[in-house]
C-alpha cells in the first residue's frame, strides 16, 4: 500500500499507508492529521482540506482541475503546490508523497 | 472531587467542532461529548450521495479516528440520551445519572419531519437522517431492481433520486409544490433540475400531494395522491424537511422558537449554556437576520463561535451561509439567501448546464445559486460578505471575470 507523509500545522510528521483509490484527504482524516478538516466531506465545495504538495512531488501529482482551481480561491494562503487533498486519489506512483498541511482552521 | 466538565450534548458536526475548537483554543479542562447514536461521530452529507452510489464503507464517514478522543482527552459517551438539563443546579441527566457541568453546549441537531398520512408506518417507508437509515436504504437498493418513490423534491429527495437512478433503479419524485427545491432556489433553477432528473429517466411529479400509503396485493407499496393518481413503489423515501431537536432545551426553560434561540455569540437565554447547528434559531450579525439553518457550514462556523464564547473570547457570528448539493453531474452551490428577492440576473447558459442566478433585494445582492460554475460561487461569497455593488453588465457577460468586481 502506498504511503503518504503528512506534515501537519504543528509540524508533526504522520507517515501512514493510504489505500489506492482513497483520497489524500481521507488518509489524513483516518489518521488524525491536525489541520485537515474537509467539512464538505470531499465534494470540492469548501477548501478546508487544503495542503501544499512538497516541491519534489508537484509535477507527478499534477495541477488542479477547473472546479478545484476555483474552490482553491477560498483557501488559506495559497502557494505553489496548493491542492485540495480531497481531489487527489492515491495511486502506487504517489508512494512516499509528502504533503504539508495548510492552516485550515483559521 | 474532579472539576465539572464542559459537556457537549450532541455528537454531530457542530458538537465535534466545538470539542475540536475548545482543544485547539487551549481549553485543557475536562470535556465530555455525548451522542445518542452508537457510531463514532460521522458526517451526514455523503449518506444521500457517495454512500449510496459508491458503496462507501462506514469508516470513511468518520470525522476523526477512534483514538482522537482519547488523545484529546475527550470523554466520549455514545448511544446515550440526555434526558434532562437543570440550568440552576448546572446538571444534566445521562442514562439516569446526574452529571454536573461547568458549561453546557447543546448541539442536538434536527430530526426528520414525519409524513402525517395513513400508511406512513408501513415497512418500506423510510427516512434518511442517520447512517442506520442509509444502511437500510442501501440494503434495499442492493436487493435487485427497485421502484423507488421519493416523497419530497428537496435536497434529500433529489439526491436519493439521483443516487438510486445511477444505480439503475426506476425512480419517481413526488413534490407537493409546483416546483422542486422551492424553499431554497429560484424557479429557473427548479426547472433546470426538473429537466435534469427527467433527462436521466426520473419521473418528476409536481403539485402532487400525498394522501396515503397502502400495501398492494403483491406486497409492494402504493403512494396515493390527492388527485387520485397512484404510484407503485417497492421503497419509499420521505424527505420533507426536519424539525429542530429543542425539546430538551425547552423543558429546561431555555427560550425556544423553531429551535433554541441564541444570539450572535451562540449564547442561549442561560449564561452557562451555548448552542450551535441545526437546532438553533440564531442571529447572524452581518446579515442582521435571525434564522434556523440546516447545513454543514452553519454547524461548523456557529460551533466555532460557541467555542469562542466558552473560551471567554467571544466573537460575533457573521459568516454568509453557503450550501451545496450534488445531483447527477450537476454541482449546485448556493450562497446567501434568496428570501425576499425582488429581482434576478442570470449569468451563463442554462442549456449548457453552467449558470448562476443572482438575487437582489432593493439593489443589494443577497444570494447566488450556481450550477457547475464554482468560480461564480466562490467570488459571490466575497461579494455578498462585502456587500459589493455589482453591475448587471459584468454579471451577464461570462467573458468578464467576476473577480474584477472585488
Amino acid at each position: 500500500m502506498p504511503k503518504v507523509i503528512y506534515i501537519d500545522v504543528d509540524g508533526e510528521r504522520h507517515e501512514t499507508d493510504v489505500a489506492n483509490g482513497l483520497s489524500v484527504m481521507e488518509g489524513a482524516i483516518a489518521n488524525g492529521v491536525t489541520g485537515i478538516l474537509a467539512i464538505c466531506g470531499g465534494s470540492c465545495a469548501c477548501s478546508t482540506c487544503h495542503g501544499y504538495i512538497d516541491e519534489a512531488w508537484i509535477e507527478l501529482v499534477g495541477p488542479p482541475n477547473e472546479i478545484e482551481e476555483s474552490t482553491l480561491e477560498l483557501a488559506s494562503e495559497r502557494r505553489a503546490g496548493s491542492r485540495l487533498t480531497c481531489q487527489i486519489a492515491m495511486r502506487d506512483e504517489l508512494d512516499g508523497l509528502v504533503v504539508h498541511v495548510a492552516d485550515n482552521d483559521g | 472531587m474532579a472539576e465539572p466538565p464542559i459537556i457537549v450534548v450532541g455528537a454531530g458536526q457542530a458538537g465535534l467542532q466545538i470539542v475540536d475548537s475548545l482543544r485547539r483554543g487551549g481549553y485543557s479542562g475536562r470535556l465530555m461529548l455525548i451522542g445518542d447514536e452508537k457510531s463514532l461521530p460521522y458526517q451526514r452529507p455523503p449518506l444521500s450521495k457517495q454512500y449510496m452510489s459508491e458503496n462507501m464503507s462506514d469508516d470513511r464517514l468518520l470525522f476523526r479516528p477512534a483514538d482522537y478522543y482519547e488523545k484529546k482527552g475527550v470523554e466520549l459517551i455514545l448511544g446515550e440520551q440526555v434526558s434532562a438539563i437543570d440550568t440552576q443546579a448546572r446538571t444534566v441527566v445521562i442514562d439516569g445519572q446526574t452529571c454536573e457541568y461547568a458549561k453546557l453546549a447543546i448541539t442536538t441537531g434536527a430530526s426528520v419531519r414525519h409524513i402525517p398520512v395513513p400508511g406512513a408506518e408501513l415497512e418500506g417507508v423510510c427516512y434518511l437522517r442517520s447512517v442506520e437509515d442509509a444502511q437500510y436504504i442501501r440494503t434495499q437498493l442492493s436487493s435487485g431492481p427497485q421502484r423507488v418513490a421519493a416523497i419530497g423534491g428537496g435536497f434529500i429527495g433529489l439526491e436519493i433520486a439521483a443516487s438510486a437512478r445511477e444505480l439503475g433503479h426506476s425512480v419517481t419524485v413526488i413534490e407537493a409544490q409546483d416546483r422542486l427545491m422551492a424553499r431554497v432556489v429560484a424557479p429557473l433553477v427548479s426547472e433546470y433540475f426538473g429537466d435534469l432528473h427527467r433527462s436521466h429517466g426520473v419521473e418528476v411529479l409536481l403539485d402532487a400531494a400525498v394522501s396515503g400509503i397502502e400495501r398492494a396485493d403483491d406486497d409492494s407499496l402504493i403512494v396515493d395522491l390527492t388527485d387520485g393518481r397512484r404510484i407503485s413503489a417497492d421503497l419509499i423515501v420521505v424527505g420533507i424537511g426536519s424539525i429542530p431537536h429543542s425539546a430538551l432545551a425547552e423543558a429546561a426553560g431555555l427560550t425556544c422558537n423553531n429551535g433554541i434561540v441564541v444570539d450572535e455569540f451562540a449564547q442561549t437565554s442561560d449564561p452557562n449554556v451555548v448552542a450551535a447547528g441545526d437546532c438553533t434559531m440564531h442571529k447572524n450579525a452581518r446579515l442582521n437576520v435571525s434564522h434556523r439553518l440546516e447545513s454543514v457550514q452553519n454547524a461548523v462556523d456557529q460551533a466555532k463561535i460557541a467555542a469562542a464564547t466558552l473560551l471567554g473570547e467571544p466573537k460575533p457570528y457573521e459568516q454568509v451561509p453557503w450550501f451545496w448539493s450534488d445531483q447527477f453531474d450537476a454541482k449546485l452551490q448556493m450562497v446567501g439567501s434568496s428570501v425576499g428577492f425582488d429581482r434576478t440576473v442570470l449569468r451563463g447558459s442554462i442549456a449548457d448546464g453552467e449558470f448562476s442566478v443572482f438575487y437582489f433585494n432593493d439593489g443589494v445582492l443577497i444570494g447566488v445559486d450556481s450550477v457547475n460554475r464554482p468560480s461564480d460561487h466562490v467570488t459571490s461569497r466575497k461579494l455578498i460578505a462585502n456587500r459589493t455593488a455589482v453591475s448587471d453588465d459584468v454579471l451577464t457577460d461570462i467573458e468578464q471575470n467576476l473577480k474584477t468586481l472585488l
